[in-house]
This record gives structure tokens, C-alpha cells and sequence, in this order.
């Protein structure tokens, strides 16, 4: 369908979150709100009604002291595939066609606009990745000012979701016109919360691009919708076969096991 | 009545068209499509060319290269400058939300007076004229009456022109009362004092150590320079092993290699411990410990002695044959780096365990060289001449510190602002008659925040430069704004414990945003309208001038790249690297001696009434320092830290289950300080009977998103003298936990 109107280069954006190096600081959802002009309100203890678009979720090994372990997984939005491309679950729902996966890029896209807050997405979505406006957004007086002109604020009544921060992605492509340039290069489109990592955890990249380091980080059989090839790399209910963009690496099996509804005994899929 | 078909047909279809023709479906219909889509109140930001300004963040000591991102003239995002050697490129997740404080409606925006109580918040509009026409009144008064010791400064640090201007000014008023924020590093630098014979501040070459040893530092909380440790643990997950010996699973116990969990306040047995075994085993650094060091006899008699494995296993619960293991593992690194200071080091802590963790780093010879632990001498980067001093002065400064420091009692130390609420409250030392306070927040940063508010309450007059309406702002006479700082051009000096001498330039992203003024050059204005030699020791016109004629030659490279690095400051072992009467690093004297064994009371109240421990923790979504966090921090903190206004402590589930507590069901929690009521988080992360609180809620001060959320672990918690540093050493107090 799209295809036939492909006539530049097709990218396959991606991220792997190295969850050894991830201190779960927060930045990136700090970075993420402040780029992408998320608003704020005077309680957001509940996690159901607080609108983040990256969520650091914290996971634990339930053993006891002295042997517990802790590890945190940042959470944005997985930019699934679907076993066709384009197959994610929030767009094949979507009775508006206000979410889209964008060929070019992989990227699902959000029309605020065009959304009119059924809220079926957020049913289909199985990472709670998206939210919904209850309230008109509202900043301090004063504090409005901050507002990041390249991203639309959202009304109240729409979904809303981690975009990649595809804004960057259009703007990098705008410069590397300007350049005379025909392809952006890595580090031209990178999303928020990969620069501000503080630990260097984040790396974003395209994954038909082989010298990119994402794709080196993840080695993606493309064959087989992507699935990791290297060794600690996982994604996130993988048996879902949600084809997700968002790889994550652990070094600890537990960590890697909690990403998926094993069986207790069950050895963790595509660990060599 | 007999409801027949007649009726009921004319009932509904009457009810149905007499609905249709009341407006109440058309406006139900009419205020969903309002209510789903209702835009025009929703703001659109103004665009404008984008603009980024470099600059140094001055929001914590970690001292982070940032560039302001701006849209016209407003300031939209904040980022790390790739080539700034401290934090390349990273930035931390308080310096990210900057733009929110700038634009905060708790900004003071105007010089304010007090008109009502204490506290209670009401305030009158001042002029700048007039406001300073009142301190130095007050001033001149305070100096006619012979009482110029009695004017006291607190600032937050002592480094950097606008700390050394006040100093400056308060030195030929006449008092020597200048204090600055109490932290791990004064401990670390009476170390290097007692260890090296030198003054300096302490720098860990985390980047190119293979081996850290941390003995609760925070390497992950914001120990340190925050993104310069976070980029050193990054990289020692592919080049190296990182060890944190902790009592609670902080986040850098969870992502170190290793958790050796240890009962709390006996890390310091643990680091002799650790010794002992090194120097059993014959494994420390011959060729330091021979050429380079004196006094290892006595000290190698001392932990033979004291600290056999066995022994610091029963202190510290810490099986002997771990200790033994981590002894070898350390000691046979190529570059193992111990460092101490729990957390994010905001309690000094105990002087021996400093001095314990430094004698590891020592014993394998990793001090001042590539990978170690550096000794970096005290900058002499502010060489003002001599200021001439009236008769006034020179009195003034013999009366001595009203805090003790540098006295016989704590003669190692510089200040001691925790000893100031126990000597104003008991009036057994001079008073204070005026308070200046800077960039700090004791009021709430303090412990035993009663005893810090009937301190304060005790000061006549008190002036604050807050940025920002704090807690200790609202006790305040008079508030004489400074620009914050993302407006102000000033210098930032080295960043904590990093291992290099490098001076930052914080330059202004955006012109003031409302009457403030740089509390440099208030400072300034001050000493000229005083007059005579204090006027004559300010020769400068405004503070930009003083500040680039004390950078002098370094003013160009500081304009050009944004900071300054000292020479190397790695000095190879041998001459001049010690300046101690030895000349060699001294592993023992009478001083150091009394030091280690010193023992302060700890942790303060009775097991019987107090049954459990509470320990503070440090997180980077919290900030627990002066700056209260931002609102994007305080939506970033996790649902099992803050449930509505109430904290969660953590508490052990053996714990819980004696006292029948639930996950998240309300409890009181009693320590002899204070009491409060917070919500329990079951985690096998704590051992039993210890209650785990974060630090930097509990605010009253700041807006919504912040104020009345959570406890202030500070109003929890008492002051214990250390014997010898006279410093804080406290970690923890006992507490009484119990079902609400």
C-alpha cells in the first residue's frame, strides 16, 4: 500500500536500554516531559492518571535481605511492528486513524486532532504505554513559558504517547537539506531522553543501518521481525509477537525473564 | 393508579418528545464535544530562533557544562555540553528541570521586608535603596557598639569570588563568623590535612580506577560530581568492579557488582578489617608504604590487634571469609579506589571512617596518580592584596568563632555551622546579632530542624539573598533576591571530589526576569556605603569587574571555553606531594591516632523505647540540598517513595509482619526528635528493624508540588558531635515504628 509512494530512503528506528548502565535516575523522564511539553499536576502518586510518556518502572528479584536485587527498566513507547508491517496493536484499533505506523521510519505516530479519546488503543496497547487527558493541561503563571514550540501541547479528551520525539527526526531532516545533504546521519536524530541519559544507557538508532550502534548493540534478525541476536538482549513480551523497536539488555537472567510470562522452569527465549 | 397501555404509550412518548425539545440533550451533546475538544485554552508557545547559551550549572557542587536552549527570549530546555570535560555531555535530572525553576512562581521577585511574624508570610515591597540603606545601618550600629563579631555570614560554600567577597567583607567588619554548608568533604579534607599535611580537597579518579571500593557512597545518588560518577560507573561495567558496602539496597548497592550488606555505622570496622588482611597477607604496596609513608608500624599494630576477620565480622555481620575475599580482591586490582560518605555525603559522618577508608587507599598505594585518590592543594585562585584593618577589626577577629572551630577544642576545623543551634540556644557563646544567609536553606537542610528554628528565632536580624521563598527565606527580616542561576554570571568553583582543578563560567542565558541583583555585587555596594578600610578593600566599581580582574589570565580562557583546568595536579610520590613533618603520608600520629579512636554515641535514643533504626537515603529524583525540587522531579518519584501527600518508609517484611503492618498502609513513625505519619513500602531491601526514609520531602516552604508532601528526614533526626572534627557524625537515630 505505502510502499508505492516510498521513494526515499526507509529507516527502521530503534532504541536499546542497557539496564546495567541505567542507575534509574529519572533523567530521561524528566528530558522527555520537558521536551515534549507534558504537563504537570499537583498529585501524580497515581501512576494510572500520570501522564508520562517514558516510565522507569522498578523491578525486584524478591529474595530476601541480603540477597534482594533491584533493577530499573525505563519504558517508552516500543513503536511495535506487528508481525506485518504496520500490524501494531494501538493502529490496527484505532476507529479514527489518529495513530499510524509511518513506513519510512517505524515510527506510530499520534494526530491529536484526529483523536477523539475512545481510548481502544489504550485497551490494545499490552505495555500501558498510552495515556489519556482527564484534564486541560495548566502551568503556574509564568511557567507556560518553557513550552518547547516544536511540539503541540494536548488538549483534554485525546490519547497521547512517546513519538520518538519524531518532531527531531523533521527537524534533522530539514537540516541535512539545508546542507545539501541527501541522509541524516546518526547522532542528527537523536530522541530526548538518549542525550540526556547521564550514564549512557540509551542508544537510538536505525536498525537497517548496520554501523549504527544500536544495531551492532541488538544484532536484529530481520528474518524473524527482528528478534535480538545477541547475547542478554531482550524485548518485552516477546511472545506477544509485537515485534516492539525497544530492545533492552541485562546481564542478569532474572531481569531478562521478568521481561516476558515465563513458566517457572521455563529457559528464557533467545538466551544463548 | 392502573398503569394501562394507553397510558404508558402516552407517558413515554411524551416523556421522549418532551426531552427532545428541552435543550438538555443539545447542551449535554454541545459540552462533550467541549469537553473532549476543547482547544482554544490550550497554550501555544511562541516561536522564535532558536538560541543556546553555554554556561555551568550551579544547582548542586557537581559543577555540569550546560548549554540553555532558548526559543526568543524564553529558556525552553537545558542540555549537557558534549566537550565539557566534567560531565561531557551528560546532564543530571535536577539540572534537566532548570527552566522550571527559572520560571517558578516561588521566585522572590523584589526585595521584600517583613511586616508580620516570623514565618507567617506576609511581606512588604522594598526598594533597593531603601534595603540597603537598612543593613548597613544595622551595620554601622552593630560596629559603633563594639559588637562586629556578631555579624555572621552562611553561605553554601566557601569557594568562589562571591563566598571569598563576603568572607572579605565580614574579615574587615570584624568577624570571623563565615560558615559555609557542612558536608563529606570537610571530612575528607581533615583527612588529606591529617594524612598528607597539606590542605586540599579530595579528588577519585573514578574514570580510571578498576577497582571501587565504595563504603556507602552514593556513586549513583549524586555522590560526588553527579554525572561525572554516573559516567565513571557506566564505564566500569565493560573496564572494571564496583563494591558497595551499604546497610540499605540503595541504587548504587543494586547496580554495583557487588552488595556487601553491613550493619549500619560499622563501615569504618570494616575498612580496617579490610586492612588487616591486606597487611597479614603482605599485600599492600611495599614500595609506597616503605618510601612513602611513616607510622605504618603503629598503625599495622592497631588493626593486627583490633580487627582480626573474626572480630569485624561480629561487629559489622559481615562474614569473615567475605572479608577476607574483598581484602584480596581490592588489594589485587590494578587501581582500586576506596571512597566514603554516605550517600549523597550531606551528613559529614564519622572523621574515622574517612580516615579508616583513606588508609586502604594507601595501603595499595593508589594516592595522587592515574586512578587513585588525589590530593588537589587548596586553589590560590583569588590573590586579593591584604585588606588594611581598622582597630575594630583586629578586635573583632580575636574574639575567635563563635562555633569553636579552629579553637583547642576542634582545632582542624574551618566551621562548624551544626554546632551554631546548640550555642545560640544555650547562650554559653557570644550571640548573633545579624545573619547573612546564602544559596543554603538550614532551616530545612539541618538536622533537628527545632533546634535550628528556636536558633534562628534567637537572631535579631536576619538578611537572606534567596532566589527563592525556602524555608529559612520565610524566617527572614529581609530578602535581598539574587538573580538565580541561570541569570547570573559568576564562577563556579571545582566540582566535588573531582579529580582535577577546573573553574566553570556560569554566563547569564537570559537577563534577569525580575528586580533582583547579584548578591556579588550587593556585597560590593555594601562595603562602599560602610566606608573607610572596608571601602578601600573593594576597589572594584561592580562585581563583573572584581570578577574578571581576580581571574586575570585565566578571564580569556574562561570567556572563550567556558572554564579553566588547572595544570595537572597528579603530583608524581615523592618531594613536595606531603607536607607533612615527614614529608611522607602518615599513617599515624597523635592527631590521627586519637581520631581513629575516637568514638562518637551513636545513633542517638534507647533501644527499649526505640526499637528500630531509621536510616536516610538519597535519590537524584529527590533533591534533598537547598533547591527544592521542581514539580517535573517530584512527578518522576516512584509510587513506592510518595502515595498522595504521605511518604512510604521501607521497611523489612519480618518488620511489618510483627508489627501487622500492610504494603502501604499508614503508620506512625516516633523517633526522640520528632514523630510523624507516613505509609509503609514492604521491601527485603532493608534489614529488619531498620525504617528507611528519603531525604528532601516534608517541605513547607515552595509551591503545591512540593510543599506538605512526604517528611523532612531532617526534623527526625538529632546532631551528634563528632569528638574530634566536631563535625555532624550522625547516619541514623533510633525510632518506634508502629501501626497508626
Amino acid at each position: 500500500m505505502k510502499q508505492a509512494q516510498n521513494h526515499t530512503k526507509n529507516y527502521l528506528y530503534a532504541m536499546a536500554i542497557d539496564l546495567d548502565k541505567c542507575t534509574g535516575c529519572g533523567a530521561c523522564m524528566v528530558a522527555c516531559m520537558s521536551e515534549n511539553n507534558v504537563p504537570f499536576r499537583r498529585d501524580e502518586t497515581d501512576q494510572l492518571l500520570s501522564m508520562k510518556w517514558l516510565r522507569v518502572y522498578k523491578l525486584t528479584n524478591g529474595k530476601a535481605y541480603p540477597d534482594h536485587d533491584v533493577c530499573y527498566l525505563p519504558r517508552p513507547c516500543m513503536q511495535c511492528a506487528g508481525q506485518h508491517e504496520g500490524h501494531s496493536p494501538c493502529v490496527s484499533v484505532c476507529p479514527a486513524t489518529a495513530t499510524d505506523y509511518d513506513q519510512n521510519t517505524g515510527i506510530v505516530s499520534q494526530i491529536y486532532t484526529r483523536c477523539f479519546g475512545c481510548r481502544y488503543c489504550m485497551a490494545a496497547c499490552p505495555y500501558h504505554v498510552r495515556l489519556f487527558n482527564w484534564w486541560d493541561p495548566v502551568w503556574p503563571e509564568g511557567m507556560e513559558k518553557m513550552l518547547n514550540p516544536k511540539v503541540s501541547v494536548r488538549m483534554r479528551g485525546v490519547v497521547e504517547k512517546c513519538s520518538f520525539c519524531f518532531h527531531r527526526f523533521q527537524q534533522a531532516k530539514d537540516r541535512a537539506y539545508a546542507k545539501g545533504k541527501r541522509d541524516i546521519d546518526e547522532q542528527d536524530y537523536q530522541t530526548s531522553c538518549t542525550q540526556a541519559c547521564p550514564a549512557g544507557a540509551i542508544t537510538f538508532g536505525d536498525l537497517n543501518n548496520p554501523s549504527h550502534a544500536v544495531t551492532q548493540l541488538v544484532k536484529p534478525d530481520h528474518k524473524h521481525h527482528g528478534r535480538p541476536q545477541a547475547p542478554h538482549a531482550f524485548r518485552l513480551l516477546e511472545r506477544l509477537g509485537t515485534n516492539a523497536k525497544v530492545y533492552y539488555l541485562s546481564s542478569r537472567e532474572w531481569v531478562r525473564k521478568m521481561g516476558d510470562n515465563y513458566l517457572k522452569n521455563e529457559k528464557q527465549a533467545g538466551s544463548h | 393508579m392502573k398503569l394501562d397501555r394507553r397510558c404508558f404509550l402516552a407517558l413515554s412518548i411524551g416523556g421522549a418528545a418532551g426531552t427532545a425539545l428541552t435543550p438538555l440533550p443539545w447542551k449535554l451533546t454541545d459540552d462533550l464535544s467541549i469537553w473532549s475538544q476543547n482547544w482554544p485554552w490550550t497554550p501555544v508557545p511562541d516561536k522564535g530562533a532558536i538560541t543556546y547559551t553555554h554556561s555551568v550549572c550551579d544547582l548542586c557542587p557537581g559543577g555540569c557544562g550546560i548549554t540553555v536552549k532558548k526559543a526568543g527570549d524564553r529558556v525552553i530546555r537545558v542540555e549537557g555540553i558534549e566537550d565539557y570535560p566534567v560531565n561531557q555531555g551528560g546532564v543530571c535530572i535536577l539540572g534537566i528541570a532548570g527552566p522550571q525553576l527559572l520560571y517558578s512562581p516561588t521566585r522572590v521577585q523584589k526585595p521584600l521586608k517583613r511586616i508580620g511574624n516570623r514565618g507567617e508570610g506576609r511581606w512588604e515591597p522594598i526598594s533597593w535603596q531603601d534595603a540597603l540603606a537598612m543593613v548597613i545601618d544595622k551595620l554601622k550600629t552593630l560596629r559603633a557598639a563594639d559588637k562586629s563579631h556578631s555579624v555572621a555570614g552562611v553561605f553554601g560554600r566557601d569557594r568562589g569570588t562571591v563566598a571569598q567577597l563576603f568572607q572579605r567583607l565580614l574579615t574587615v567588619y570584624g568577624s570571623p563568623n563565615f560558615f559555609s554548608t557542612p558536608s563529606y568533604l570537610d571530612n575528607y579534607e581533615m583527612t588529606l590535612y591529617l594524612m598528607h599535611g597539606m590542605r586540599a580537597s579530595v579528588g577519585v579518579d573514578a574514570k580510571n580506577a578498576d577497582f571501587i571500593l565504595s563504603f556507602g557512597s552514593g556513586m549513583i545518588q549524586g555522590w560526588g560530581s553527579s554525572v561525572y560518577m554516573f559516567k565513571a560507573n557506566s564505564l566500569l561495567k565493560s573496564t572494571g568492579r564496583v563494591v558497595q558496602v551499604e546497610p540499605r539496597l540503595s541504587v548504587s548497592a543494586a547496580k554495583a557488582d557487588e552488595w556487601v550488606a553491613v550493619k549500619p555505622g560499622t563501615e569504618g570496622a570494616l575498612a580496617l578489617g579490610l586492612a588487616h588482611v591486606i597487611i597479614n597477607e603482605n599485600l599492600h604496596n611495599s614500595d609506597f608504604v616503605v618510601n612513602y609513608s611513616t607510622g605504618f608500624e603503629t598503625f599495622k599494630q592497631l588493626v593486627l590487634g583490633k580487627y582480626a576477620p573474626e572480630t569485624v565480622a561480629g561487629i559489622t555481620d559481615v562474614p569473615a571469609e567475605k572479608i577476607v575475599a574483598l581484602a584480596r580482591a581490592f588489594a589485587r586490582a590494578r587501581k582500586p579506589l576506596a571512597i566514603c560518605g554516605r550517600g549523597q555525603g550531606l551528613t559529614p559522618g564519622h572523621l574515622s571512617d574517612y580516615i579508616a577508608v583513606h588508609a586502604l587507599n594507601a595501603l595499595v598505594g593508589n594516592i595522587n596518580r592515574q586512578g587513585g585518590v588525589i590530593a588537589i592543594p587548596e586553589a590560590d585562585d583569588i590573590d586579593w592584596p591584604e585588606a588594611t584593618m581598622d582597630a575594630i577589626a583586629v578586635a573583632g577577629m580575636q574574639k575567635g568563632r563563635i562555633d569553636g572551630a579552629g579553637s583547642s577544642r576542634y582545632p582542624h576545623s574551618r566551621s562548624l555551622l551544626n554546632q551554631l543551634p546548640e550555642v545560640l540556644n544555650t547562650g554559653k557563646g557570644d550571640s548573633i546579632e545579624t545573619l547573612f544567609v546564602a544559596d543554603v536553606n538550614p532551616l530545612y537542610t539541618m538536622p533537628d530542624a527545632e533546634a535550628t528554628r528556636a536558633a534562628l528565632a534567637q537572631i535579631p536580624f536576619i538578611v537572606s539573598f534567596a532566589s527563592f521563598m525556602d524555608e529559612t527565606a520565610q524566617m527572614a527580616d529581609l530578602i535581598l533576591p539574587n538573580h538565580m542561576y541561570l541569570e547570573r554570571l559568576e564562577d563556579v568553583p571545582s566540582p566535588a571530589a573531582y579529580p582535577a582543578n577546573i573553574i566553570g563560567l556560569s554566563r547569564p542565558a537570559i537577563g534577569p526576569l525580575f528586580d533582583t541583583r547579584h548578591t556579588g555585587d550587593v556585597i560590593i555596594a555594601l562595603a562602599h556605603a560602610l566606608g573607610g578600610n572596608i571601602a578601600a578593600a573593594f576597589p572594584w566599581q561592580d562585581y563583573p569587574t572584581c570578577l574578571r580582574e581576580t581571574l586575570g589570565d585565566k578571564w580569556n580562557e574562561l570567556n572563550r571555553k567556558g572554564y579553566w583546568q588547572g595544570p595537572e595536579v597528579a603530583a608524581p610520590l615523592g618531594f613536595g606531594t606531603f607536607d607533612t613533618a615527614s614529608s611522607k603520608f602518615e599513617f599515624s600520629n597523635p592527631d590521627l591516632n586519637a581520631a581513629l579512636e575516637s568514638q562518637p554515641a551513636l545513633p542517638q535514643g534507647d533501644a527499649t523505647t526505640y526499637p528500630h533504626l531509621l536510616l536516610p537515603y538519597d535519590t537524584m529524583r529527590i533533591a534533598s540540598g537547598p533547591i527544592g525540587s521542581p514539580p517535573f522531579l517530584v512527578k518522576s518519584v516512584d509510587e513506592t517513595v510518595l502515595q498522595g501527600n504521605d511518604v512510604l518508609v521501607e521497611v523489612n517484611p519480618k518488620t511489618a509482619a510483627a508489627l501487622q503492618l500492610a504494603d502501604g498502609k499508614p503508620a506512625k513513625l516516633k523517633t526522640p526528635k520528632g514523630e510523624a505519619k507516613v505509609r509503609v513500602h514492604i521491601t527485603e531491601g532493608v534489614a529488619p528493624d531498620v525504617v528507611a526514609l528519603p531525604r528532601g520531602l516534608g517541605h513547607t516552604a515552595y509551591d503545591d508540588f512540593l510543599a506538605g508532601k512526604g517528611v523532612n528526614y531532617n526534623a527526625l533526626v538529632g546532631m551528634t558531635e563528632d569528638p574530634v572534627s566536631g563535625l555532624d557524625a550522625t547516619w541514623g537515630i533510633r525510632a518506634k515504628l508502629s501501626k497508626a
